[in-house]
């Protein structure tokens, strides 16, 4: 028998894990379609409203499963986690209630851009889409001040299992909220952008170079590189002070993503391998000397503390070094796709790009949706054992309600039952109304 | 008043606000899927008209029930979280099929049919589920073991209210939901869909209300302090069935307007959400101070009074930002002839 808490960690990781790709998207989404509009309202050129237009009708299909997958998350935290929502609702509960109006604002002028563009003006659409976009942002920006506050908690006293003093809006604007609010929407903007271009390049592909279909996408490629590049260079920026934060208030995860073990100055930067408990090194990783107390607090001689200096039971898993290197990996390598793109296409003036860079373009979307899936793998396990730092744990914070395998089991198959009819309907719906007819009909319109 | 009681009170009013919108929601999309068969009427039309802007809002309510619950009494959400885990994932899981389903039926237009009774049959189980919520806070089928709150579903679904709530939520879902419909599709001009959706209402009305009645009989056995408390408000509960006879009468007598048209479905909305209203005030009422009865009163589950007053500023700014927003939103969308009266596609 798997225990209680496990499966109950199974089931809502598997529901955040699910919710994320959507959310993310969701998030990224908007600004793309946002830009396509401007651009629109900038050139004239039609090709733009096509795009916003296409995008906006993916956005509404992932929508659909989006927003159900984040009633889900939700709700789910009251039932897995009622000793964890007890103490958020008493001591944090601004987040989760601001994040409700933006949540309205959302829909509201959702529905307002997708059922009434026809019926109002065109910079009344274009408020619309701006505030579906903010709404969007404000949500993730709320929704991760949650995730920051479990990581730095503030704003009450806790003593003897009871909070005295208690401040929510001290609790609100804890040490973290900021930079870990900046770091998931800017990565939520990359992948928006590289999610667009790996689509652009496959079509680009899959038509004939220079034809109509071709151009359009190229386009599309374009904006999504430049996007794509400047958010993937923020995001980088910004996850080097989220590191710096760990250092200050975390400092066994960042020992455990970089498989540190003895606190020492000039500590070394392991760079991929796999973290052994064992002989407490990093197995087959290339060691930069120096460099990660110079990462932790801009000095060679910055001491960061190693794991040893934790009793074992509260190390985090030490697998999460993987997750962290995946991460960074992949972020670093989505600044180059796009930097090299913009080079050849904008300064080299290249007229086409080579068929293994397509390739390269069409794997940009996959990888970094899998680099914010290894992001928030890590930063959620790398908290363990606790689910509020040093306040609450994971374990006392699990339902007492057993039998949890069978909702698993149920959750897992309506997310995979989502999984396939999303793609489906997607394809479908896109096969049918092809982009020939799209650009045809709004040059007709112009 | 005491910040309990304000806090209850904004609870409450979300919780009607949600069902009121549920109801036309779910039913609404329950309607769309029973006459897809019958194109002429036009009467799937009107009901994806008024689907397909507002669904995503209305979720957006069950959202804010849940957070204010936790935000504004969370150790009452220990004991909710606890004891709906199975109930609670049943609803996930249907809304999730449901929301999606309605989104891919619009898209994926050769597999309408399908699609559309797949979200119009998971939908329509949603209100019944959704309700049970409330004959669980009586506190008849929670066990503790250890300390700990166990739902009995032995004993949840071998109690006979649990039944008479889950058809009077049915039968009112779909109430509510033809007599909206109908107004809608006065207003947009389809005599045919109209007719269609005058004649659900006056049937389901009196069905609704007889399931009430099974509520109260139910009531009087299993749940005997609610049933007492809830009977101290007799003149209320009558007026409520006043309105209910408004209602019906205005689906009956010929239009103000124009004689030659049968029904004020305006006039009936109203009246019957007014019915609504003012039963659930009573058995709100009735339920105080317990949210579970008979360990957790809104005293004992009420959260920190600075997280409260915290959480208040957040409703007044809050409301005041978006009210402008739902207002051009109601006048996009139920208001605006351009939009109601377009040819039928």
């Amino acid at each position: 028998m798997m225990d209680n808490l496990l499966i109950a960690r199974s089931l809502f990781g598997m529901t955040m894990a699910f919710h994320i790709i959507f959310a993310t998207i969701g998030v990224g989404l908007p600004l793309m379609i946002l830009t396509a509009e401007l651009l629109y309202q900038k050139t004239k050129d039609t090709d733009y409203v096509v795009m916003a237009k296409r995008w906006t009708k993916t956005f509404a299909v992932l929508l659909g499963v989006g927003i159900p997958s984040g009633t889900i998350a939700g709700v789910q935290l009251s039932l897995l986690w009622p000793g964890f929502m007890e103490t958020i609702g008493r001591v944090m509960p601004l987040p989760f209630q601001i994040e409700i109006y933006a949540f309205f604002i959302e829909a509201l002028f959702m529905s307002i851009y997708v059922y009434a563009a026809e019926r109002i003006a065109p910079w009344m659409r274009i408020i619309s889409l701006t505030l579906v976009a903010l709404g969007a942002l404000a949500s993730a920006v709320l929704i991760t001040n949650v995730h920051a506050f479990q990581g730095t908690p503030a704003g009450f006293r806790y003593e003897n299992g009871k909070f005295f003093d208690i401040n929510p809006w001290e609790a609100f604007f804890n040490p973290s909220f900021f930079v870990t609010a900046g770091h998931v929407a800017l990565s939520a903007y990359v992948v928006g952008a590289f999610v667009v271009a790996s689509v652009a390049a496959f079509k680009m592909m899959k038509n004939k170079h220079g034809s109509r279909v071709y151009l359009f996408h190229q386009k599309a490629l374009v904006v999504s590189l430049v996007l794509g590049g400047i958010f993937s260079l923020l995001t980088a920026v910004n996850g080097h002070e989220s590191a710096q934060y760990l250092h200050e208030y975390q400092p066994e995860k960042l020992a455990a993503a970089e498989g540190l073990f003895e606190t020492q100055s000039h500590a070394p930067l392991a760079i991929g391998g796999i973290t052994d408990r064992e002989t407490q090194s990093v197995k087959g990783a290339i060691e930069i000397p120096w460099v990660l107390s110079f990462l932790a607090g801009n000095s060679f001689d910055t001491v960061v503390v190693g794991l040893n200096d934790f009793p074992e039971e509260l190390w985090p898993p030490l697998f999460i070094h993987t997750l962290f290197n995946a991460m960074v990996g992949i972020g670093s390598l989505l600044i180059l796709i796009a930097l090299l793109g913009i080079v050849w296409k904008k300064l080299l003036k290249k007229d086409r790009f080579p068929r293994w860079f397509l390739w390269v373009l069409v794997l940009s979307g996959p990888l970094a949706v899998i680099a914010i899936e290894c992001g928030w793998i890590f930063a959620c396990s790398g908290r363990q054992p606790w689910v509020i730092y040093r306040v609450l744990a994971t374990a006392d914070s699990v339902t007492s309600a057993t039998n949890l395998g069978v909702l698993f089991l149920a959750f897992f198959s309506v997310y995979v039952l989502l999984s396939i009819t999303v793609v489906v309907v997607l394809r479908y719906f896109f096969r049918k109304h092809t982009e020939l007819d799209d650009l045809q009909k709004a040059e007709s319109r112009a | 008043m005491a910040n309990e009681l304000i806090a209850i009170t904004i609870l409450w009013g979300f919780v009607f606000i949600y069902s009121i919108m549920a109801t036309m929601d779910f039913g609404a999309g329950f309607w769309s899927m029973i006459y897809l068969n019958r194109e002429k009427t036009k009467a799937t039309n009107i009901a994806n008209r008024y689907l397909s802007p507002t669904w995503e809002v209305t979720n957006t309510f069950i959202v804010a029930l849940v957070v204010a619950v936790y935000s504004l009494f969370p150790k009452a959400a220990y004991t909710l979280g606890t004891i709906l885990l199975i109930p609670g994932s049943l609803i996930l899981l249907l809304l999730a099929i449901r929301s999606a389903f309605l989104v891919f039926s619009n898209i994926a237009t050769e597999y309408k049919k399908p699609l559309t009774y797949v979200s119009g049959i998971t939908g329509i189980l949603i209100p019944g589920l959704l309700i049970s919520v409330l004959p669980i806070s009586h506190g008849a089928f929670i066990d503790y073991r250890g300390g700990h709150p166990v739902l009995s579903l032995q004993k949840l679904f071998t109690s006979p209210s649990e039944y008479a709530f889950i058809g009077f939520a049915i039968s009112s879902t779909l109430f509510l939901s033809s007599l909206l419909l109908a107004d809608y599709s006065k207003t947009s001009r389809e005599m045919d869909a109209y007719k269609v959706y005058l004649r659900d209402g006056k049937i389901l009305g009196p069905l609704s209300v007889l399931m009430a009645f099974v509520i109260m009989l139910t009531l009087k056995t299993e749940t005997p302090w609610l049933y007492t408390r809830m009977m101290e408000e007799l003149p209320l509960l009558l007026t409520s069935l006043g309105f209910f006879l408004i209602g019906g009468l205005a689906l009956f007598l010929p239009s103000y307007a124009d004689k030659n048209i049968q029904g004020m479905p305006r006039i009936a909305v109203i009246a019957v959400t007014v019915q609504y209203f003012i039963a659930s005030y009573v058995y709100g009422k009735a339920h105080l101070p317990y949210i579970v009865y008979p360990n957790i009163t809104i005293q004992s589950g009420f959260t920190d009074p600075n997280s409260f007053m915290a959480v208040f500023a957040t409703y007044i700014v809050g409301f005041a930002i978006l009210f402008p927003g739902f207002i051009y939103f109601w006048s996009l969308f139920m208001h605006d002839k351009r939009y109601l009266r377009q040819k039928s596609r």
